[in-house]
């Protein structure tokens, strides 16, 4: 390490208030990162000491370092492979003992540690007397008490840390070293191997890895393997010496040194810690009374996860309210450097940027949204409540396949009607159990987005009008009667080989969330969202556009508006002919005289008209005005001829636009699959809206929209449709809906998936089987619907029976035990 | 005596794991050793899985998980 920086390394188990640590050295310097190939977070900071810069790099907290989990492994091979100067090892100094066993084996891995006491001020307060010295003494190693809530201690630590990084530091010699009693010649024995037949002792301690050898852990294992090439001797006669020791201990090699670790922290608590008062029962004990209840603990997560709904879906949504405008003025600010548009050929330009622009903005006005469910999940995560969801929920869910810790993703992807698949994918990087993780990360997208819900409510409002709320409640809870046999059956098929972990774990003490540090973790993450998806959706974007847009118009329809275009200008312009107006515009500046109508117009439609608008637009153009005022008899007439000009040409362009998406590449691909889709009763007009909700599912409803189109102006598209789908029934309207539940992810949701999953092919595999999952169900449900004769009402309440049915013996379907 | 046949309420001190390998482990470096008293708390609202309490602190496990933990009760 050169002398001009240092690298440290801040390790602790959770809930020992390492980030408090964390936060108070490097203050707001600070960033995320990855480790490589895992989803685990890297959190690195700085701050100077004396001139030198000293980075942070914050590892996860862990209880130990074995390869049990991403983070324990990550953890471990920062330490090994980034060779920091020292490590902070961050402690609870009420929970001496537990922690101990960590900081044993850093110090196997033979780097300078130096010992954090924090949270001093409750272990007082508790009645703890912590003899520093006497603990000091017996680890071999600086010990540094601190209170960092209040930053008691702040500065000795910064010493300490830069006499220990420093050349020349006075490093103690011999830090403490459990005694494994009667493993000690085993480990001796696969030590003295190591050094003299590999190389390996040159850049790993060789204490270290033998121990890790003789508990069978798969990554030094793996070490081996790589480094070494006699592998198989040297990996044989490790198994070897473990079986010898547990045939004659009647224990493993890993159960003894576990025990043996803990032996050698309670004598040193022990000798250390004098303990006045008796323990009295902890906080977390009293709340959990209730929290954890046989009947009010679920009743709590149901308004946790109604009030979750309501901030950030409710009013997150009407947040959106005000942001909305300033991302309409972002589209109109590029609307006004693009080419502006001509009577029927609108430029290219122009049309891609809009589109580009929409595209963007759909993604950007889910912002609030976000950051409300990011702040949310942030307050959940802080005070300990996660892990009590799961403990309530595990039962059930794991009767699925699913992890209790599953109960989050699954609640923020929708439950009920109206999440989001983005934040519930990416939030299940904490389920311990890579199956049942897996399980979760593929299942979320079935849930009920928000963006699915304007399908459901155009189809239910034309085709269920007699039964909406039946018919809403209906979608709102069959997809969960979807996801939970569909989890189940994925568990048994595709995952049944990945691997499970243990569900143990810690239901930490209760603590108030700090408004810094959940403000500070939801914009990291809105960033983190926004830096990665929103490039992606970008790129689909250009793709769809292209898609939709292309190959266009043939010549002959081409000239044919264009012989359409010229009627209606000159029916314009002989209408206006006598007034005052005919000298004022002419075929030259038409187009600036129709920009100048529909801009007034739309102005008045957002703002609501008043003085100052007026004014803008007489001063902008004063004939033009008095035509949009109606002003006199010559105005009125103007006024008139324009209406009706104004709508011939929207006339067009809509016919147009209906003729380009009929002809483009994404309605011959809509077409072509009429065959396989008839069956579900879809026609290429619903496949092209399903295609196109590939990018957002907001899509769809716009894509109908613009295939419905009609010429009257004003009517809803429930009319619309209803008019332009004359075949269409409950039943089409019930496969359809069914089939946007198990819709495949929309794009931002396969980012997530396939950085969550850690592959492309999982992204892939998440993407198609829902497709053919849907389109079996919806083809199910509609063609013995029609060949049966049941109406769309009575086909729901037969398939809900169905699901339910089958949900239930899915769940009493007994999975084989994860032990034996 | 096991962990998973402990009724809410009961005390005991742990005996050994059962069971040596990744399961074994995990529930070792979450504090279950040889000799640690404990005591079990509740049941989760659906019987499974079950809070431990550990020298002042909690620890919830499944039943089946529960099964390799061998306890003496007191």
């Amino acid at each position: 390490m050169s002398r001009g920086k240092y690298l440290i390394a801040l390790a602790g188990q959770p809930n020992c208030g390492k980030s408090t640590v964390f936060n108070a050295l490097t203050g707001a310097v600070q960033h995320v990162a990855n480790y490589p190939g895992v989803t685990v977070d890297k959190l690195v900071g700085w701050y100077r000491y004396n001139g030198t810069k000293v980075e942070v790099v914050d590892l996860p907290g862990t209880y130990s370092l074995t390869s049990y989990s991403p983070e324990e492994r990550v953890s471990r091979d920062f330490i090994l492979g980034e060779e920091p100067s020292a490590a902070v090892n961050v402690m609870d100094a009420s929970n001496l003992k537990r922690c101990l066993y960590l900081t044993f084996q850093l110090l196997e891995m033979e780097i300078p540690v130096v010992l954090n006491l924090n949270m001093m001020d409750v272990a007082q307060k508790a009645g703890h007397d912590i003899d520093i010295n006497l603990l000091s003494q017996r680890l071999g190693i600086p010990v540094v008490p601190t209170t960092m809530k209040t930053g008691k201690g702040k500065k000795e630590l910064m010493e300490c840390i830069a006499s220990l990084s420093g050349e020349g530091s006075n490093r103690r010699d011999h830090p403490a070293r459990v005694d494994y009693g009667k493993l000690e010649p085993y480990i001796r024995e696969i030590g003295e191997k190591l050094s003299s037949e590999t190389a390996l002792a040159l850049h790993y301690p060789v204490r270290w890895l033998a121990i890790k050898l003789l508990e069978a852990d798969s990554e030094a294992w793996r070490l081996i393997r790589e480094h070494h090439r006699d592998d198989g001797g040297l990996l044989a006669f490790a198994e070897e010496k473990r079986t010898e020791f547990e045939t004659l201990y009647d224990e493993t090699p890993e159960l003894h040194i576990a025990g043996r670790r803990y032996q050698a922290a309670a004598d040193i608590a022990r000798s250390c810690i004098k303990t006045g008062t008796a323990d009295t029962s902890p906080l977390a004990d009293k709340i959990d009374r209730f929290v954890c209840h046989r009947f009010l603990g679920p009743a709590i997560l149901v308004g946790v996860i109604w009030l979750l709904y309501y901030l950030s879906i409710v009013q997150g949504y009407n947040l959106t309210n005000y942001t909305w405008p300033l991302l309409a003025k972002l589209r109109g600010a590029a609307e006004a450097v693009t080419p502006s548009p001509g009577f029927i050929d609108i430029p290219v330009l122009r049309s891609f940027t809009l589109w580009f622009v929409d595209s963007i903005n759909a993604l950007l006005n889910y912002v609030p949204i976000f950051f409300i469910l990011f702040a949310l999940i942030a307050v959940l995560e802080d005070s300990g409540y996660m892990p009590r969801m799961a403990f309530i929920m595990d039962r059930l869910l794991s009767r699925f396949g699913l992890h209790g810790q599953s109960t989050l993703p699954m609640v923020l992807g929708g439950v009920y009607v109206g999440g989001c698949a983005v934040p519930a994918v990416m939030s299940c990087k904490g389920i311990p159990d890579e199956r049942s993780r897996f399980a979760t990360i593929l299942i979320i997208p079935m849930l009920n987005c928000l963006a699915k819900v304007p399908l459901y409510v155009l189809l239910v409002n034309i085709y269920f009008a007699a039964h909406k709320a039946w018919a809403m409640f209906f979608i709102s809870t069959v997809s969960l009667l979807l996801v939970l046999p569909t989890a189940k059956i994925l568990t048994l098929t595709v995952l049944k080989r990945k691997e499970t972990a243990p569900f143990v774990m810690e239901l930490p003490p209760y603590h108030l969330p700090t408004i810094r540090g959940v403000l500070q973790r939801a914009v990291e993450r809105v960033w983190l969202f926004l830096r990665k998806i929103t490039t992606i959706v970008a790129a689909v974007a250009v793709v769809l556009f292209v898609m939709l847009q292309f190959p266009g118009l043939d010549d002959k329809r081409q000239a044919h508006f264009e012989r359409e275009k010229e009627t209606a200008v000159a029916a314009f312009l002989d209408r206006i002919e006598g007034t005052a107006y005919a000298d004022l515009i002419g075929r030259d500046n038409m187009m600036e005289f129709i920009n100048y109508w529909n801009s007034y117009k739309s102005a008045r439609l957002k703002g609501g008209g008043g003085a100052g608008l007026d004014r803008t637009f007489r001063e902008k153009n004063p004939d033009f005005f008095s035509i949009v005022k109606r002003k006199g008899q010559d105005g009125t007439k103007a006024y008139l001829a324009a209406k009706k000009v104004v709508r011939e040409r929207k006339k067009l362009l809509m016919q147009m636009r209906k003729e380009r998406i009929n002809r483009s590449y994404l309605g011959r691909i809509g077409k072509s699959i009429e065959p396989v889709t008839q069956w579900a009763g879809f026609n290429w007009r619903v496949n092209v809206a399903l295609l196109s909700a590939l990018a957002a599912k907001e899509s769809s409803v716009a894509t109908l929209g613009a295939l419905y189109q009609s010429d009257e102006r004003g009517q809803a598209l429930e009319q619309r449709m209803a008019e332009g789908e004359k075949g269409f029934t409950s039943l089409h309207a019930l496969a359809l809906m069914l089939f946007m539940v198990l819709y495949p992810p929309c794009l931002a949701t396969a980012i997530a998936v396939k950085l969550q999953a850690g592959s492309v092919k999982w992204m892939l595999f998440s993407m198609v089987y829902p497709m053919v999952l849907g389109l079996a169900v919806a083809s199910a449900v509609f063609t013995l619907g029609s060949s049966l004769g049941l109406t769309g009402l009575q086909a729901m309440a037969g398939f809900y029976g169905l699901a339910l049915a089958f949900t239930i013996f899915m769940g009493f379907f007994k999975t084989e035990s994860t032990y034996t | 005596m096991v962990l998973e046949e402990m009724r809410p309420g009961s005390e005991g001190l742990v005996k050994k794991m059962s069971k040596g390998d990744k399961l074994g482990q995990r529930l070792m470096d979450m504090g279950f050793y040889p000799g640690l008293k404990f005591k079990v708390i509740r049941n989760a609202p659906l019987e499974d899985p079950m809070q431990v309490e550990l020298e002042g602190y909690f620890i919830t496990l499944r039943h089946e998980e529960a099964r390799f933990v061998e306890v003496e009760p007191s």
